[in-house]
């Protein structure tokens, strides 16, 4: 069980600020004036350890406090933020942020009181940045042994393990009050293979809301380890990209950064709201493939994208994009909730308190389907089968997306032939997915790596996909 | 007065046992205002401090840093600091830079504009507003807009070492864009552009950053795919510059003695087409990449990366260059971690062939004027990212171009720059004129 007493009794004890102060700011300066209006405390410890040439010579630290006071008034946000957390700051931001939005006409849909418990998605018995740091020492030392031993073509090995703990709390002008504890941790193996004098990169790694003994289980800091040695070592051997349209076939798990960028980024309510999405307008129309059902759920337990409540105070919970083809919904802060006349889906994220919340993805994926991996493997004459990706981006108004392959193979007869050397694909949103032929029934959620971007501001994200077939990407290789 | 605050954080980290420590703080002030369809949408104050410290023990070190300049938080950061650095590896190229190597004085570079800030935000709104506009109001085919904005900052950078060095210096910056969005048979296209200064008066007008934003978008209406070719590719302004960051990461110390670059061993020997001169400059007037001293205080000065064609130096912090035997470029920034490595501002010199002359010389090819995507591979160079521009048909820009890739190797693209634009405007930290790459291939239907 979440100890929701704590973050209160954290900020009320360190800093002396208490909810009930919280809302005498709120009701004070804000309150009749504007539509809504919020403060969030944050206190963020986060640690880095990173091992190169066989040690450990870098160790860093970091803390991070503040508050952020925001009022919104129509379409006004007005923003303040201060890393002195005390009463008088917060008075100071809150009028700040007033100034902007009580120059609005307020609308006359006023902000809904916050509703919905909280889940417990990640209580731990010991929060990873308390673990014992010689057990941290020791783990990157193995990783590092495990790497090496992997290959003898692996020449650096650097692993990092970086441990975070994030604790919020959030006051809205409808009295609703709220935190959260959330722990994050991560383990990060890179390799450099060399051979007759060419050098490749291999990457690996995860994590998410999970004790520091998770990397420990299943001996999974082996298996990162391992897999950063075999995506460098394999790389060596890698011909140049095929260019230009043909079939593309995505493994399970990571490739579901594909539906974060075609899908998730254009159905965030705010770009709706301004109609500039290529997914405007289209609710109820069919985006994709019958065989596509696409959801965002921030309420996976020790997910690394999940939430127990969002950056507004909103539960998080499971909101259909995509079902069999047809456009369902939107991911929604309250701000374009309001504006849109729908509900918050606990979307509402921000990277810290310096950052007023925008929608975001919590852990987006696509639905299982019936087909067997390797019968859509085999479906394929020619054409490419990517399965590590190493970051994507998209146009939301346009609906252009990329994302870069890390690791990918030629398709020759149904058969995974060559490892080729990494490429971009580009696709076009709305239309790439109505290209979806195969669903395989082998979901995999990713290993807990994502970071997403928007408007400067970086999140933990998650993604996931089946094994999926599409006929006619366009891929960025050199051998025309 | 910030300076002082530092020096008291070095004295206790030696006083805990510390041998030596550096320490850079930066304070800051910011505003920013979006309007959007002429009503402000988000406006935001920012006030903020963060301290970031660097703690040697013997040849062992360890970072912190904390935005909470309390006196008890901060000798919990220098005690915790401290302690890290007991149990990491000792490292026989850890260490400050010598005492003696350190800034003498300091260079007024104009970075800042005390009296710039000095606009109420009804004024700096309305910069916003103008912007956005005059770029709704450019073309009949500006139907929506992800609006315009007017940001400011004001800021202090402090750098103290135990030994007793003490410097700092103010910068300011000011920037207005606008992102209009363009529509035509239910088809969109957004683009955006900007201004960006150390001087408020130095801005671009915002009429002219609207105009410019909106042909821009207008421009792209009615994009396609093209044939996959092989063909010469001309990268604008703004998309060469992002070439010059790829090399500048390839350069830099942490990748080389990482042995993660594609320049590794490559110092002294042709590297690109002789046409190419690329120079580091950190003590520019005014300048936006422009710093008195580096990350370690270092002097700022002048380097050549690349001069007609050859590696001619690479981008050193001190650890970094005595890790590759060499002496430290002065070019290390603090990052949250602890020291690492990063340009001032970097230039591609300008040739002598207007940007129209360069299109002119390609029959059929692409002009790049927007990227998308991570696809740059800083091990081998491969080099493979999204694209949108203007096929170029018998020298002229005929259609607009999207969802394409480019894809090559940086070392074999820059050793094919058959031309270099004399188009070079100081209006970023990299900036680049018009380049011409002979061959690269374009991948489409």
């Amino acid at each position: 069980m979440t100890d929701l007493v704590r973050p209160e009794r954290f900020f009320a004890d360190r800093f002396n600020v208490t909810p009930s102060l919280m809302e005498k700011v709120l009701g004070g300066a804000l309150k009749g004036r504007v539509d809504d209006a919020d403060i969030y405390l944050e206190y963020r410890i986060n640690e880095e350890l990173s091992l190169e040439e066989g040690a450990v010579k870098k160790a860093s630290r970091h803390v991070s406090q503040g508050a952020g006071v925001r009022a919104q008034a129509g379409t006004r946000t007005g923003y303040a933020h201060t890393d002195d957390i005390t009463i008088r700051n917060l008075e100071d931001a809150a009028r700040q942020a007033r100034a902007i939005a009580d120059r609005a006409t307020a609308t006359a849909a006023l902000a809904t009181a916050g509703a919905g418990k909280p889940h417990d998605l990640y209580s731990l018995d010991e929060a990873p940045v308390a673990t014992d740091l010689a057990r941290r020492l020791d783990l990157l030392h193995k990783v590092d042994a495990a790497a090496r031993a992997a290959d003898p073509r692996i020449k650096q090995v650097f692993a990092s393990v970086g441990s975070e703990e994030v604790v919020t709390l959030v006051a809205t002008m409808t009295g609703w009050t709220v935190g959260d504890v959330r722990p994050l941790t991560r383990l990060n193996v890179t390799t450099i293979a060399e051979e007759n004098g060419r050098r490749e990169i291999g990457t690996y790694g995860g994590g998410g809301r999970v004790r520091f003994d998770y990397f420990l289980e299943q001996e999974r800091w082996k298996r990162f380890a391992t897999e950063a040695a075999r995506q460098a070592t394999l790389k060596l051997s890698a011909v140049d990209t095929p260019a230009g349209s043909m079939t593309v076939v995505l493994g399970p798990g990571w490739p579901g950064i594909l539906l974060h960028e075609a899908v998730g980024h254009g159905l965030e309510g705010d770009f709706n709201r301004k109609e500039v999405s290529a997914f405007s307008g289209r609710i109820g129309q069919k985006v994709a493939s019958e065989l596509v059902t696409v959801v965002d759920d921030g309420t996976i337990p020790n997910r690394r994208g999940s939430l127990n409540v969002d950056d507004e105070g909103t539960p998080t919970g499971r909101a259909v994009l995509i079902e069999r083809g047809i456009l369902r919904g939107y991911l929604q802060d309250k701000l374009n909730a309001r504006l849109m006349g729908m509900s918050p889906t606990g979307n509402g994220r921000r990277e810290s308190y310096a950052h007023p919340p925008l929608p975001r993805m919590t852990n987006t994926f696509m639905l299982a389907g019936d087909d067997d991996p390797t019968d859509i493997l085999k479906s394929v004459k020619s054409g490419l089968y990517a399965v590590a990706f190493s970051g994507g981006q998209v146009d939301i108004t346009n609906g252009n997306f990329v994302f870069s392959a890390s690791e990918a193979y030629l398709i020759e007869d149904g058969k995974i032939t060559k490892p080729v050397k990494g490429a971009t694909l580009i696709g076009n949103g709305p239309d790439a997915m109505t290209k979806v032929t195969r669903v395989g029934h082998d979901l995999e959620l990713d290993e807990g790596i994502g970071t997403c971007g928007k408007d400067g501001q970086s999140v933990p994200v998650g993604v996931g996909l089946p094994t999926i077939r599409i006929d006619g990407m366009t891929v960025g290789g050199t051998a025309v | 007065m910030s300076a002082g605050l530092l020096s008291d954080v070095l004295k206790r980290a030696v006083a805990r046992g510390a041998t030596a420590a550096d320490g850079f703080l930066v304070e800051e002030r910011s505003f920013s205002a979006l309007v959007r369809l002429g009503q402000v949408d988000t406006v935001s104050h920012a006030d903020e401090r963060r301290l970031s410290l660097r703690v040697f023990v013997g040849q062992a070190s360890a970072a912190a840093s904390t935005s909470d300049l309390s006196r008890e938080s901060l000798e919990r950061v220098v005690d915790e600091a401290t302690a890290l650095a007991r149990i990491t590896a000792t490292d026989p190229h850890a260490g400050l830079p010598e005492p003696d190597a350190l800034i003498h004085g300091l260079p007024d570079l104009d970075l800042d504009d005390p009296t710039g800030h000095d606009l109420a935000p009804e004024a700096k709104i309305e910069l916003a507003r103008r912007a956005e506009d005059a770029a709704r109001s450019a073309d009949p085919r500006i139907t929506n807009s992800e609006g315009a904005d007017f940001f400011d900052r004001q800021a202090r950078y402090a750098y103290a070492t135990s030994h007793g060095f003490e410097r700092e210096y103010p910068t300011s910056s000011f920037r207005i864009s606008a992102s209009p969005v363009a529509s035509r048979d239910g088809s969109m296209q957004r683009d955006s552009w900007y201004s960006m200064t150390r001087k408020r008066a130095r801005l671009d007008d915002p009429e002219s950053i609207g105009r410019i934003a909106a042909e821009r978008a207008v421009r792209r209406l009615g994009a396609r795919k093209v044939k996959t070719a092989e063909v010469p590719v001309i990268f604008d302004p703004e998309n060469a510059a992002s070439l010059l960051r790829a090399l500048a990461g390839a350069a830099s110390g942490p990748t080389l003695y990482r042995r993660a670059s594609f320049l590794l061993d490559r110092l002294g020997s042709r590297i690109a087409s002789p046409k190419v001169t690329v120079v580091d400059d950190g003590t520019l007037q005014g300048a936006l990449g422009s710093r008195p001293f580096d990350g370690e205080g270092l002097a700022t000065k002048r380097t050549v990366l690349v001069r007609d064609g050859v590696l001619e130096s690479y981008l050193l912090d001190s650890y970094s260059a005595r890790k590759l035997g060499m002496t430290s470029t002065h070019h290390a920034v603090r990052d949250g971690a602890g020291v690492g490595v990063s340009t001032s501002n970097l230039v591609l010199q300008p040739g002598t062939q207007s940007p129209e002359e360069l299109i002119r010389s390609v029959k059929s090819g692409l002009y790049v004027t927007e990227l998308i995507g991570f696809g740059v591979n800083g091990v081998t160079g491969d080099y493979s990212r999204g694209a949108a521009g203007l096929w170029i048909e018998n020298g002229e820009l005929s259609y607009p171009v999207e969802e394409v890739t480019v894809a090559g190797n940086l070392l074999k693209m820059f050793d094919a720059v058959e031309g270099i634009g004399n188009d070079l405007v100081m209006r970023d930290r990299t900036v680049s004129p018009t380049l011409l790459i002979g061959r690269m291939v374009v991948a489409g239907n």
